[in-house]
């Protein structure tokens, strides 16, 4: 089991949440080029270490936020705010 | 190379001599043409092919661990070729003829067990997939049919074919060529293949960084030096994006890691490869009678190869759906390893922006099957500074340029 702390609920068990992934910014459809808008859809840093991610919290309060997971030891943080 | 035969297993069975190494060690050489990193199948059969049908032998495949620490000694070893886009069906289908020949080849017993591959199929869209899948096989002459709960039932009795199951089958692909393999064989057949030519491989030799100049590749960091080297190539599977960012080449992956699990062995009885899709599970039985099971990857993308409850909760529940007279074996071991997942479900393989550089990743779930493809390509590409045509489809570019394969019909938990 993996604990996973909900800023709403608290810790609760990592099959209550869905992983949504990294935390990306989507590019002005506007403005965009084919090439900037196909690496928001397709590249992933895929970081080997601390990485900011964005989960779901599906059986609970239905929120969506941010969480620092190392993604080898999958322990997690708060995010830190300047990183 | 001491060749390997009957009359060898007989002497030295009777006499207790031992057998020699597959492999030597070899000093680190301070340049070699080619670096493969990563010693799996992929960067295994790169070098044994790069040697033997190019005669390229200044060749050095290192890894950081031991070879077949990575997905190669821990996958559950089905092979099959009955993909869905013509691309992938013809590229796992020269794999899969590859496989039949390789004990022959490498002198050396894989153990490929052609024992039939079925995918099940539990609702009218599934099943409408896989009338579409044979189709794409056969154009191809792959051996590949929908066959119908009748005939399942006659080639696995143990399954649950009523109408009152709670996922009830209507049907299944099912592919006769397809089947399991000693995984840990093929990567030591090919080991000793391209030792034999001359190929050195270096286990416990981490690649920390590359070395890039002016657009070109000129050698790799390793924890034991650095080497030279005017080509190297990315086959690290799991860790691929950690070593492609080394050179400057962002890539479309994500690592997630698969569990699979096996239980203790008993009596033969389960003759084909069983998949299901919809419930993310598959099992086999290997030649030593344990059930192998898989399912899909872990929710969450990680490098972490840690084993969880909820995999062996969920697995459980779903094979006694399948086959419910199952319910008191006992699971022996359970086990994770790293798989790099692409949008599209097909590998990403051959030249990147960086000269030089190679690449042979993003072979996700299904790798192990293509590992003499993949070899016999990348030394190609290598060799000839080409890109094959069977590759053609797997470039880097397509995600840029917007031609994705679309695999994931037959990829997703296929196996
Ligand atoms: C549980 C499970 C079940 C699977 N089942 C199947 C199946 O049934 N059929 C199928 O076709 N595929 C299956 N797969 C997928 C398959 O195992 C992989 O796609 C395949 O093994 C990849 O082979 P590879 O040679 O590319 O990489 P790997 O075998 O993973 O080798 C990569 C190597 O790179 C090394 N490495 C990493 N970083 C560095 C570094 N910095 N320096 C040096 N070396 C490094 C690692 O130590 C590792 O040995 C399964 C995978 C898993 C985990
Ligand atoms: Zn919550």
């Amino acid at each position: 089991m993996m604990l996973l702390r909900c800023p709403w609920c608290g810790p609760r068990n990592v099959t209550e949440f869905r992983y949504v992934g990294e935390k990306t910014s989507r590019p002005d459809p506007a403005t965009t080029t084919p090439t900037q808008w196909r690496t928001y859809l397709y590249t992933r840093a895929n970081v080997f270490g601390w990485t900011v991610e964005t989960w779901y919290h599906s059986t609970g309060c239905r929120q969506h936020f941010s969480v620092e997971r190392h993604t080898l030891s999958n322990r997690t943080r708060p995010v830190q705010e300047n990183s | 190379m001491t060749r390997y035969s009957a009359w060898r297993l007989f002497r030295n069975g009777l006499t207790h001599r031992e057998w020699p190494a597959a492999w030597r060690p070899h000093d680190l050489r301070p340049s070699y043409d080619v670096v493969v990193i990563g010693g799996g199948v992929h960067g295994l059969a790169t070098a044994y092919y790069l040697a033997t049908n190019h005669g390229i032998r200044n060749v050095a495949v290192v890894d950081k661990s031991y070879i077949g620490s990575g997905g190669s000694g821990r996958n559950t070893a089905i092979v099959r070729s009955n993909y869905l886009t013509p691309e992938g069906v013809a590229f796992y289908d020269r794999s899969l003829h590859l496989y039949e020949e390789l004990s022959a080849t490498l002198n050396f017993n894989v153990m490929f067990s052609q024992r039939g591959h079925m995918t099940l199929a539990h609702n009218d869209s599934s099943l409408r997939t896989m009338h579409w899948r044979a189709e794409v096989n056969k154009l191809q002459g792959v051996d590949s049919r929908v066959i119908y709960p009748d005939e399942i039932k006659r080639r696995v009795p143990h399954l649950d074919v009523s109408a009152g199951a709670r996922y009830p089958i209507q049907g299944a692909l099912y592919h006769p060529p397809g089947g399991i393999i000693r995984h840990d064989a093929v990567v030591w057949g090919y080991a000793r293949g391209a030792d034999a030519a001359g190929v050195h491989i270096h286990q416990n030799t981490e690649v920390t960084g590359i070395e890039v100049s002016g657009g070109k590749v000129t050698g790799v960091r390793t924890n034991r030096g650095t080497i030279a080297a005017g080509t190297v190539v990315n086959a690290t599977a799991g860790w691929a994006s950690t070593i492609a960012d080394m050179a400057g080449v962002p890539l479309p992956i994500q690592t997630f890691p698969l569990q699979a699990a096996v239980t203790e062995p008993v009596r033969p009885f389960l003759e084909t490869v069983i998949v299901s899709g919809s419930l993310h599970v598959y099992v086999s039985q290997t030649d030593r009678g344990e059930l192998v099971f898989g399912a899909s990857v872990d929710p969450f993308a990680s490098y972490s190869t840690r084993g969880s409850l909820e995999f062996i909760e969920g697995l459980a529940g779903h094979v006694l759906e399948l086959m419910p007279a199952l319910a008191k074996m006992r699971l022996l071991r359970q086990w994770a390893g790293l798989c790099d997942m692409t949008p599209d479900f097909s590998p990403i393989m051959g030249f990147t922006g960086v000269d030089g550089f190679l690449v042979d990743v993003g072979w996700g779930t299904y790798g192990f099957k293509a590992g003499p493809v993949s070899g016999e390509a990348m030394a190609e590409c290598i060799a000839t500074q080409r890109t094959p045509k069977i590759i053609e489809a797997f470039g880097l570019e397509r995600f840029a340029n917007g031609t994705l394969v679309g695999e994931k019909g037959a990829a997703a938990v296929g196996h």
